[in-house]
């Protein structure tokens, strides 16, 4: 069997829709995991020992596992404990969790890297120590973070690919489904590919704007 | 939690884990294969082979790696390249892992100074010798710990197979989850052996980093 792209077109509506889904489960689960890292970041500094030490065991089992095999823990497991969840919802809690985890991780290393005196100045002029953490620190360890979280991001993207496993009819699921009809494989999921790959140009023209507004305003 | 149907699996994860292992090893030979071929492309005097190696880097990292395992393995035999799962999963990967790994090299190659090649020369070695008595030894020392991370990623990545059935640890894991509804109990078994794995991965990387150094 040869390659015929011509017969793209007649299926572009249904690759653009899981397009969009794309998309929308990227966006959602990048604003998880960012919310998500802060908040994982501050526990793993700042809370009880007793907190502190189980939760960066998790972490650990996070950071060591394959991304695939927590989708496949968070969909299934989400159902036996009684928790029945849109497929997609599974997937943008299991990207949105395993990237907060890698987040935490660098936003840790610059909340410590903010220097020291900025905490004792912030106390000094009578802030808590949660409202220094809030309102000196952490916004200032967040704009060192950007462009490493932006890589993070864009990881993300293409891991996004992994939920068409689990059921979501994202870009990687409708180029599945399209093939099944037309059993063209290659050039629909050549097709995807180049579609990822135009997001990801996307998201790269987005980061350096970022990076470039950050460095104006240092 | 369901030991005793732990007890009675585990045979099944480990053989799995062999699998991953066989996996992850042909994978990084070839990635490290591609990884050093994509870097001397990216760093070669011909333009066209820079260009070559810039492609090959934006296109295999900026595109999942699961498409590239479904094109290679579905899509293969339309343009004649005829693969089993196993050796699609190894060949696959492993060129998207040498995309990463070609970064890595040549990030490496390129933060030695100048001046030891500069010297090089000038002591009446040719290019070629001063690549490969100079920079190349000194270039290699400081490249295994991001290589280890690479390695890291890639065992990891090996779990995308299940995608295309090659029964590894996420495939039997998720074969497992499908007819014992026990997602932790599967999840614990499939995770601890991928953090075995990953762990010795780590301490080798350590060794071979601290006995590269110059002390």
């Amino acid at each position: 069997m040869g390659l015929d792209f011509t017969i793209i077109p007649k299926y572009m509506d249904i690759i653009l829709l899981g397009v969009a889904w794309t998309i929308g489960i990227t966006v959602s689960a990048a604003l998880l995991s960012f919310i998500g890292g802060i908040l994982f970041a501050v526990i793993a500094l700042y809370a009880p020992w007793i907190i502190r030490q189980p939760f960066r065991l998790v972490e650990g089992v996070f950071m060591g596992t394959p991304l695939l095999l927590q989708l496949f823990l968070i969909y299934f497991g989400l159902v036996q404990i009684g928790i029945d969840l849109p497929a997609f919802v599974a997937g943008i809690i299991g990207l949105g969790l395993h990237f907060a985890v890698y987040n935490s991780e660098l936003i840790q290393t610059a909340i410590l890297a903010v220097d020291k005196g900025q905490m004792e100045a912030a106390r000094t002029l009578g802030l808590s120590r949660s409202q220094a953490l809030r309102k000196v620190v952490i916004p200032q360890a967040i704009r060192d973070v950007i462009p490493p979280i932006g890589n993070n991001m864009i990881a993300l993207l293409k891991d996004s690919a992994l939920v068409s496993v689990i059921g979501v009819s994202e870009l990687t699921l409708s180029a599945q489904r399209v093939i099944g009809k037309t059993y063209r494989p290659f050039e629909f999921y050549i097709l995807a590919a180049a579609l990822y790959y135009i997001i990801n140009l996307g998201m790269e023209w987005v980061q350096r704007r970022i990076e470039r507004r950050i460095s104006v305003s240092r | 939690m369901d030991f005793d149907l732990m007890l009675k699996v585990y045979p099944f994860f480990l053989e799995a884990a062999l699998t991953t292992i066989v996996l992850s090893v042909l994978t990084a030979i070839l990635g490290l294969f591609c990884g050093a071929l994509g870097a001397a492309a990216r760093l070669s005097r011909f333009a066209l082979l820079r260009f070559a190696g810039a492609a090959y880097v934006s296109l295999f990292r900026g595109t999942p790696a699961l498409l590239q395992l479904f094109i290679l393995y579905f899509g293969g035999p339309q343009i004649g390249i005829q693969l089993d799962a196993f050796e699609a999963g190894v060949i696959g990967l492993g060129i998207n892992a040498g995309a990463y790994m070609t970064e890595t090299i040549r990030g490496s190659i390129i933060s030695i100074d100048k001046g030891q090649r500069e010297a090089a020369r000038t002591l009446g070695l040719s290019r070629w010798q001063a690549t490969y008595k100079v920079i190349l030894p000194q270039a290699a020392r400081l490249m295994v710990r991001p290589l280890g991370v690479n390695l890291n990623m890639l065992v990891k990545a090996t779990a995308l197979v299940a995608a295309i059935s090659v029964v590894e640890l996420t495939y039997t894991a998720q074969r497992y989850i499908g007819s014992t509804y026990k997602p932790f109990e599967m999840f614990l078994l499939a995770g601890v052996l991928y953090m075995i794995i990953i762990y010795a991965v780590g301490r080798g990387v350590a060794w071979l980093d601290r006995k590269v150094q110059i002390t």
